[in-house]
């Protein structure tokens, strides 16, 4: 208990000094209050259609502007950021654990298992899967909403992890300390939690937020092709209808630069955190820190 | 391990990785349970028209022989792979005789064009003014350019594309806002088309150079860094070597390789990419060739478009496998 305390203090210090990671937090963070705060206060559904005024540009009342469908963008961009969130963290954590787990027998119990989860590994890495989504996508158009996006993104980047994982475990597999673990009769859980977890935890939390990325990425793809669940609200589908009504042929600048200027600052924000945890958690700048740091 | 059996196990590879991808194409439309068949029934009657049940079975069975929904999965599963094999994809639902194949190979040379022209610029830009801004690191134009970089390097294509028509064919009217040539003109061979074509090409060129260079840059740029502080790079600098040497020979060539495991990494990622900003562009492409085809339900194209996007991904991949020997200084296959 007192050495985590001491960890997130040397973390807080450090987030302290590195400026850009700092903003990258910030900006984070502001997201992550409109999305899941400040849109429950909305006091409509602002997917409906015509609870504002048509095609109003910003203004005191509508800080964002409307649509032509009488959507206050305001608050549509709150629901929009809630929900490609969700998408993001759902479809970067499902791949991930599928694939760290897999990463993990390989690794530790070699052999057979070993090639055969390696060998399949490869094969699915190789394959395009923004094209198989596509084809998914197309057939069960229908049933596309934020769970069965974040789901299908999950299962079928399972692949990604697997070698790292495994690679990482493989050199773990043959310390002393995991001798010592097998001899006295722990099982693989036990094994795992204690000890290899540790090891592997920095490298999972950069895999998970550059997965995020991709993950929000994908689906806005998948909505300029109609493709996404069009009726919700995301990022993704705003910039759908934005789009399908020709706003930039009609001058509605506001409702394509809306989710466009988002995505952007999203992605940087997620940017700057990814690249500040490498640096945090690489073990060359690490050990610089603690011979420089005193 | 020598060179035939690097070829040999890597050619192994790609056809296991096709034949995989092919079958789950195959596998994925009956687990998922929808039936283009009633998708095309639903849109027939959709339109208030009437048919008696015998039309409609006769409809259906023509269908079925159409799509090779007939027999049992694993008779589909062979005229399937059959099919594919003399690149018979079945003909488009929306432009009904026309084979799906004909609709594709008349798109696919704008993508391929767009892509491969944007990829090799950027990729150079990339490497070169990478490799210099990492060797002068903190040159203030060297940090400019790694911010700009770092901004842009993370924005999707289309996202880019759209900025620029707002900026380039509405604000200030330079560029045509989409289409892939004037409307109303034949595409002919002469300087004049070949201009109207680059011209049509230069905003989704743009943004598609300025993000793939923005990704290289930072690389590169990193690589560059790690290579300067090497022993031997130090060394050739105490030896007093010509700068333009140690930049060129010393830095930019060891850093060469890793930048093209990232473009075999990312290339599937460019090529969707890429698909989707010819959608905002209205570029004749593949990409809006998909469009049509997903808005339209044309579930032969869309099969059609997905298998050739594969083949296309994953054959690019065995060529770069190919190129990468002959770049490492280090590989020798002999």
């Amino acid at each position: 208990m007192k050495d985590n305390i001491k960890y997130i203090k040397a973390f807080m210090k450090y987030i302290w000094r590195d400026k850009s990671f700092f903003i990258g937090l910030i900006m984070l963070t502001v997201f992550m209050m409109l999305a899941f705060v400040v849109s429950f206060l909305s006091p409509y559904d602002p997917r409906r259609w015509n609870t504002a005024p048509r095609e109003r540009p910003p203004s005191w009342e509508y800080p964002l502007g409307t649509t032509t469908l009488g959507q206050n963008l305001f608050w549509l961009l709150t629901w929009a950021l809630r929900n490609s969130l969700i998408i993001g963290f759902s479809g970067s954590l499902i791949g991930l654990i599928i694939g760290s787990i897999l990463g993990f027998i390989a690794g530790h119990k070699g052999g057979i298992i070993d090639r055969i989860i390696s060998n399949i590994a490869d094969i699915f890495i190789a394959i395009p899967i923004l094209m198989l989504i596509i084809l998914i996508g197309s057939l069960i158009k229908t049933q596309l909403n934020i769970t069965t996006l974040g789901v299908l993104f999950g299962v079928l980047t399972w692949s990604m992890p697997v070698r790292n994982v495994r690679s990482m475990i493989l050199s773990l597999r043959e310390q002393e300390f995991t001798y010592t673990d097998i001899f006295s009769g722990l099982n693989l859980l036990e094994i795992v939690y204690r000890h290899y977890l540790p090891f592997v935890i920095p490298w999972i939390s950069m895999a998970a937020i550059n997965r995020i990325f991709w993950a929000i990425g994908t689906e806005v793809t998948l909505a300029i092709f109609g493709l996404s669940a069009i009726d919700e609200a995301t990022l993704g589908t705003m910039l759908y209808w934005a789009l399908k009504y020709q706003a930039l042929l009609r001058g509605l600048y506001w409702w394509v630069l809306t989710p466009t200027i988002t995505l952007v600052l999203l992605f940087l924000s997620l940017y700057l955190i990814s690249v500040g945890l490498n640096t945090y958690l690489n073990p060359k700048a690490r050990l610089q820190r603690m011979i420089g740091g005193k | 391990m020598g060179l035939p059996v690097y070829i040999i196990s890597r050619i192994m590879n790609y056809l296991l990785v096709i034949f995989v991808a092919v079958t789950l194409c195959f596998v994925i439309p009956r687990v998922t349970g929808s039936s283009p068949i009633e998708t095309v029934i639903n849109r027939l009657t959709a339109y208030g028209e009437y048919y008696d049940p015998i039309t409609l079975q006769g409809i259906i069975e023509s269908l079925k022989e159409l799509y090779g929904l007939k027999g049992s999965l694993w008779e589909q599963y062979i005229t399937f792979l059959k099919r594919l094999f003399t690149l018979d994809l079945g003909p488009s639902l929306t432009e009904f005789p026309t084979p799906v194949s004909v609709l594709i190979n008349r798109s696919l040379p704008w993508t391929i064009g767009l892509l491969s022209i944007t990829t090799l610029i950027s990729w150079l830009f990339a490497i070169f003014i990478g490799g210099i801004a990492g060797y002068f690191e903190e040159s203030k134009i060297a940090k400019f350019l790694t911010g700009f970089s770092i901004v842009v390097h993370n924005i999707p294509y289309y996202i880019l594309g759209l900025c620029f028509i707002l900026l380039f064919s509405y604000l200030i009217p330079l560029f045509p806002a989409g289409g892939g040539y004037s409307v109303g003109t034949e595409l002919t061979f002469s300087i004049r088309s070949i201009l109207d074509v680059l011209y049509h090409a230069i905003l989704p060129a743009l943004s598609l150079i300025i993000v793939s260079y923005g990704g290289g840059f930072i690389i590169m740029r990193g690589l560059s860094i790690t290579t300067k502080n090497e022993e031997y790079t130090k060394f050739a600098e105490i030896m007093h070597l010509n700068k333009n040497t140690i930049l060129y020979k010393y830095i930019i060539r060891n850093s060469l390789l890793p930048q093209v495991t990232g473009l075999a990494i990312s290339l599937g990622n460019i090529f969707t990419g890429s698909l989707a900003l010819e959608v905002v562009f209205s570029y004749p492409g593949l990409g809006s060739l998909l469009y049509r085809a997903l808005i339209t339900s044309d579930y032969n194209l869309i099969m059609g478009i997905t298998i050739y996007s594969i083949f296309a991904i994953t054959t690019s991949l065995l060529i770069l496998d190919f190129i990468y020997p002959f770049i490492d200084p280090r590989i020798r296959y002999r």
